[in-house]
């Protein structure tokens, strides 16, 4: 049986469409992020799901049983918002109670449920703080074990990580990771940031403009994005796209880029649209600055070292921008020519209304 | 910091601590020295000691006039933050026309006391009045509320609530925009009903304000003046007559200033005690939550 089902999720706000016959299915104890820029819908989707919105169309189905109809108590489900939403006059052991107590959970049973999550979180020693006698990680964990002690069939989180310093992110993804290992429930998780998304989900929901652009396992969508939107919001940095046209000939489509070279992908010619402008996308890895057999040539316009690579932004000399990778010692400084090599084999093919197409085998 | 920079300084804050020395500390202490002399509007007067303060506590009067005071305030203060609070619950809310009912209902707050009594003995006199009339629709006997000795401090009460509400009001609204809308949100996911709600999340998180506008009523009330004068002049028979209305008639009516400076002396300390002690209740149990 499935987790939850969305059936054709519309939604808008006055005259502003924000969701857009939204489907999808989840798979039992399956995490899954909403993946997507600011305004593509995610965080609606989700207070959808949670019932703090309202659909216009659409079913959502939990476990079987349809649940868009009842209030957002009823639906098994629990939220960790991204604020917390601790209560602020009660005690943590009092805000992991507050749903249970509301539930008519006895008595011996709550107490048991939040000492479990209290352990579980190491919050133990927290339980008798409020929430203002405490830093945000410790909230963080409060609004998780709130979360926790429910028992949900589906847990929402929205930005989890959003509100900690880097250090604390770091840990907490870890940490959540562990934590979808002993839950028995599916998970979503809204972000924005790709490298939570590509870290926790077994498979990631990409959202822009209202729609689902895809639906895939992180490194599906990473090396088989869907169309451009996807191909450049998931990858850091994102992947260049250059104008080209389809030459004749050959099973596999070759491409020339506007400065002649040319590419030779393994993406099958047929499934090209032919006669249209296309666009070449290569991840910095699929370029690599090259002393050997050049496939063109680029001028250097920022060089950015990372420590275990350097990252080279650079020019063709028809005018495109292309991202390249160097050796971690790289000597290239701004201005200078470079001769760059192209790995057909890694390269996508774009068509012009934007979908993707890829290597025949992944 | 030198001395000649301070100097300086007090220049600035001249005109401020001038008028504050004029209108504020010298009435303060001049009523202070009043209250131990005998004195009427002319001539220097004599001092006499604790000798209006002797005489306050053996008079009738002034007894009364506290215990109406009192007796006012309690059937003011908890009736008017309850009724606040409730509107300000029920205006909460975006659109056109909680917008207009807020406006009509903080109205009253911006009419003189002149015009409020006015109203109300329209309302409250019981040939032709309003409540009259209605009472006579239902076929009741019309209540004489201003002529009563048991109506004359409810209808003083009434009146001052009809006048106050908009205040508290205010405050609870702003108290009410303070609390995240993802608090409730959260308890609509616990499961919480619209009374756990209420109790759980929107008082506690209105504790201070609620404490503030009950502080701030309490100490207005115990200086209910206006009403008492022009709606019953402290009648009937001395019934509605409170402590401000007894001093305003010992000093302008009997041009006892000694006597009235004494019994506003008075009236001060219980007002202060009573504020103080609420602070000190209040930030007791504060202190005993852990907030």
């Amino acid at each position: 049986m499935a987790s939850l089902e969305l059936k054709g999720v519309r939604k808008a706000f006055g005259a502003t469409p924000i969701l857009d016959d939204v489907s999808l299915t989840l798979e039992q104890r399956e995490f899954i992020a909403f993946l997507g820029p600011s305004g593509s819908g995610k965080s609606t989707l989700l207070r959808i799901i949670a019932g703090l919105e309202t659909a216009d169309a659409g079913e959502v189905w939990l476990e079987g049983r349809r649940i868009d109809t009842l209030p957002p108590g009823k639906r098994d489900i629990a939220m960790v918002f991204q604020s917390y939403a601790l209560y602020p006059h009660m005690s943590v052991r009092e805000n992991m109670a507050f749903g249970l107590r509301n539930a008519k959970v006895p008595k011996d049973e709550i107490d048991r449920r939040v000492e479990d999550a209290a352990q579980v979180l190491e919050i133990t020693e927290l339980l008798d703080r409020k929430p203002a006698e405490m830093s945000g990680g410790q909230r963080q964990r409060v609004a998780i074990g709130r979360a926790l002690v429910k028992h949900p069939k589906l847990f929402l989180l929205d930005e989890p990580l959003s509100n900690l310093d880097a250090a604390l992110r770091l840990r907490t993804r870890v940490e959540l990771a562990q934590l979808k290992q002993k839950v028995d429930a599916a998970v979503i998780m809204v972000t924005h940031d790709q490298a939570e998304a590509m870290t926790l989900a077994d498979r990631i929901v990409v959202m822009n403009d209202r729609r689902i652009q895809q639906v895939g396992a992180p490194m599906e969508i990473y090396s088989r994005p869907a169309n451009t939107f996807v191909a450049q919001f998931v990858g850091s940095p994102a992947m260049t796209l250059a104008v080209a046209r389809l030459e004749e000939g050959g099973p596999m489509a070759t491409l020339r880029l506007g400065d002649g070279s040319i590419v030779q992908t393994q993406v099958h010619r047929d499934s090209v649209p032919s006669g249209a402008e296309l666009r070449l996308g290569l991840r910095p890895e699929a370029v690599r600055v090259t002393t050997g057999q050049a496939t063109t040539k680029a001028k250097v316009e920022l060089v950015e070292r990372l420590g275990e690579r350097t990252l080279v932004y650079a020019r063709l000399p028809d005018g495109q921008p292309i991202t390249a990778e160097d050796t971690a010692y790289s000597r290239l400084v701004i201005g200078v020519e470079v001769a760059l090599e192209i790995d057909g084999a890694a390269a996508h093919v774009f068509g012009p209304d934007g979908v993707g197409y890829h290597r025949a085998s992944a | 910091m030198t001395a000649q920079r301070d100097w300086r300084a007090l220049l600035f804050v001249a005109p401020f601590l001038a008028l504050y020395l004029l209108i504020l500390v010298f009435p303060l202490l001049r009523g202070l020295w009043l209250s131990f002399s005998q004195v009427d509007l002319f001539g220097a007067g004599h001092f006499v000691g604790f000798g209006n303060y002797a005489r306050l506590l053996h008079d009738p009067v002034f007894g009364t006039s506290l215990v109406n005071t009192f007796e006012v305030t309690l059937m003011i203060v908890p009736v008017l933050t309850i009724i606040s609070l409730l509107l300000a619950l029920a205006l909460n809310r975006a659109g056109k026309g909680a917008a207009i009912m807020r406006g009509i209902f903080f109205a009253s707050a911006v009419l003189s006391v002149t015009i409020v009594t006015l109203i109300w003995r329209f309302v409250l006199a019981p040939d032709a009045g309003l409540l009259g009339e209605a009472w006579k629709a239902l076929g009741w006997e019309p209540l004489p509320f201003l002529s009563d000795v048991h109506l004359a401090l409810p209808a003083l009460a009434i009146t001052t609530i009809w006048w106050s509400v908009g205040f508290p009001m205010l405050l609870f609204l702003a108290g009410l925009q303070q609390i995240p809308e993802d608090m409730y949100e959260a308890a609509a996911l616990d499961n919480s009903n619209s009374w756990t709600t209420f109790w759980r999340i929107t008082v506690p998180a209105l504790r201070r304000t609620l404490i503030l506008v009950v502080m701030l009523q309490t100490a207005a009330q115990l200086q209910l003046f206006g009403q008492s004068q022009l709606l019953t002049a402290g009648g009937p028979s001395g019934a509605s007559r409170t402590a401000v209305l007894f001093l305003y008639e010992s000093a302008f009516g009997r041009w006892e200033l000694g006597y009235a400076s004494a019994a506003a002396e008075v009236l001060f300390l219980i007002i202060l005690a009573v504020t103080l002690t609420q602070y000190w209740a209040t930030s007791r149990s504060e202190a005993s939550r852990g907030d």
